[in-house]
């Protein structure tokens, strides 16, 4: 038997489906090689070796079938996992372990996923590189001297390193598409409230969006197919049909984008990419429009301000919905000593519970929605939002989706941005505006740039999802995929 | 002109119910200075007449059926709590004892 962690996730579910090989076999190649790399990796939290072989000994036992039955799948540490410690990353959750699951992870139980484990990623999902994780950041497997991306570093990282095939991760300003950029994997954030945010734990929640990441385009459409659709336990999910993404990716893998038009942001232009970076990308727009697409300029003025709109909105809800980690329901108490108060011991607990880039965002959001700056921050923003939304819908009318770099540069070393914050944002410039507006995007992998994979962003309207995947898969089958040096 | 003095920050972290250090003030207060800057570029926008937006699907007072469902079980809800008593979550002292 070949090595059946290089295989798709598609070609997995084949094999298993024809009980050519077994699901426990998969799981259990994947526990092996998690085993034989992760200490170098670190992309797991946390591993459940006896929950996945369980879960996959199920599927040989005939009692679930699917589309994706027996293949197994690695979740971001912020989606609550029953009975398996869950902390977001955060010291301030450690050994906390939750009393329910996620409205995604029962749908990838029931769908017969093996969750091989927890992955990491940058505190409550606050971060671009998993240098924010309290745990210690996630190696990239490209070289494992430079930073995975994040927040969903240990998600894209599990991917590239192969062990495992699929992961869940979540993108509230480009945590699932970066990562999946700089890694050289796929990664799509659906349309807000395409997929549930019930059991995700909540940074900004009215951006927050849980989302597929896969090896191929093909892969990451048949996750999305399993975890999207409403769900009633959250008041944002969206009551109409999930689109027929893994349809699309299908006709897009034939190579024939005749027709399409693809619009290219005027704004984006020259706004500090690497040369390496803007090589690819031209490079990979020649490819599109020698499959039959269109290319045309459009102009997104508000955009510019989507990075300072957004600093402005996501602390102040993060600032918000923090507010429940007090020490009193679940996860750390400090300085308890029976001398101190309730309001002593809630700020000792929350001083050393959470780390330097979670406070200075809550600092930030606190200010943010303060009576006097509120009309001046937190609510220009707002309207800065319906501005963009406004940009993406009047583009819309010319175009059928939007292209652009995933983030402006390749993989960076470790530390090189952790102490100007600000620099750290800016690798957020190209995925935030999609946030604000709420529609889909996917980065694709489209090359290299001194060794380094470049990613290909494709923006869509709301409930469009399908539009991204025909597009991201024609790109995939005229450039291939991207494998890293061996670990 | 700083966008936020060392005493603001002082004053957010206790809004915030964050017992910063000294170190973490010196630290923050340079960093959100920069952060602050850059973010009222907001403020260049003419958007007196436009409306905010809070979220980004146009869906409001989505009510579930008003049927019993279950509900997480005392000891499940308790499970993860750094101090339980009968039943309940317990608290450090939220009065002084003259009051």
């Amino acid at each position: 038997m070949s090595d059946l962690t290089r295989l798709s996730a598609a070609e997995l579910a084949s094999l298993v489906a024809k009980r050519e090989v077994s699901a426990v076999e998969v799981a259990t190649a994947h526990l092996d090689r998690i085993d034989a790399v992760d200490e170098r990796v670190h992309a797991f939290l946390h591993v459940d070796r006896e929950g996945a072989l369980a879960a996959a000994a199920a599927v040989d036992r005939g009692e679930i079938t699917g589309p994706l039955a027996g293949v197994p799948i690695a979740v971001k540490d912020v989606v609550t996992t029953k009975g398996v410690p869950t902390t977001a990353a955060s010291k301030i959750l450690e050994g906390w372990k939750p009393p329910y699951d996620a409205t995604i992870v029962e749908r990838l139980k029931a769908a017969g996923m093996p969750i091989l484990g927890k992955t990491n990623m940058d505190e409550f999902a606050m971060g671009s590189s998993t240098e924010y994780s309290a745990y210690g950041p996630t190696n990239n497997p490209w070289d494992l001297g430079r930073i995975p991306g994040g927040s969903g570093g240990g998600s894209a990282a599990a991917l590239a390193a192969y062990e495992a095939p699929l992961a869940i991760g979540t993108d509230t300003g480009g945590s699932i598409r970066q990562p999946g950029a700089v890694t050289g994997t796929v990664g799509a954030k659906p349309t807000y409230g395409g997929t549930s945010r019930y059991g995700l734990i909540a940074f900004s929640s009215s951006l927050d969006t849980p989302g597929p990441c896969g090896r191929t385009v093909e892969d990451t459409a048949l996750l999305h197919a399993v975890i999207a659709g409403h769900d009633p336990r959250d008041s944002t999910s969206i009551p109409q049909p999930v689109p027929d993404v893994v349809a699309a990716a299908r006709l897009g893998a034939t190579g024939d984008l005749t027709g399409v038009k693809l619009g290219l942001v005027k704004e984006f232009a020259g706004d500090g990419s690497e040369p390496g970076v803007v090589a690819a990308f031209r490079e990979s727009l020649e490819a599109l429009v020698k499959l039959g697409a269109e290319v045309v300029e459009v102009s997104c003025p508000n955009f510019q301000y989507a990075l300072p709109a957004y600093y402005l909105i996501a602390p102040s809800e993060c600032s918000s919905n923090l507010a429940r980690f007090d020490g009193v329901r679940y996860g750390l108490r400090s300085g308890d000593d029976g001398s101190r108060s309730l309001e002593e011991v809630m700020s000792l607990t929350r001083d050393e519970g959470f780390g330097p880039e979670v406070k200075r965002r809550i600092i930030l959001g606190t200010y943010a929605l303060s009576s006097g700056y509120y009309d001046a921050y937190y609510g220009q923003a707002q309207k800065v939002r319906t501005l963009i939304t406004r940009d993406f819908q009047a583009a819309f009318e010319q175009v059928d989706v939007l292209v652009s770099p995933t983030t402006p540069f390749v993989a960076f070393p470790f530390g090189s941005r952790t102490g100007d914050p600000y620099q750290m944002y800016l690798a957020d410039l190209f995925t935030i505006p999609t946030n604000l507006y709420g529609g889909p995007a996917i980065s694709v992998p489209c090359g290299l740039s001194e060794g380094l994979p470049v990613g290909f962003q494709i923006m869509a309207p709301t409930m469009a999802d399908d539009r991204m995947y025909r597009v991201a898969a024609a790109l995939e089958s005229a450039v291939g995929t991207f494998t890293p040096p061996a670990l | 002109m700083a966008a936020i003095s060392r005493e603001e920050v002082a004053h957010l972290a206790r809004l915030s119910r964050l017992a910063v250090t000294e170190e973490e003030l010196d630290q923050f207060a340079g960093q959100l200075d920069v952060i602050l800057q850059s973010v009222a570029r907001v403020g260049e926008v003419a958007a007196e007449d436009i409306p905010p937006t809070s979220h980004s699907v146009p869906l409001t007072n989505v009510y579930r059926e008003d049927v019993p469902t279950p509900s997480l079980a005392q000891e499940a809800a308790l499970s993860g709590a750094p101090d339980a008593y009968e039943g309940r979550f317990r608290v450090p002292r939220i009065l002084d004892e003259e009051d």
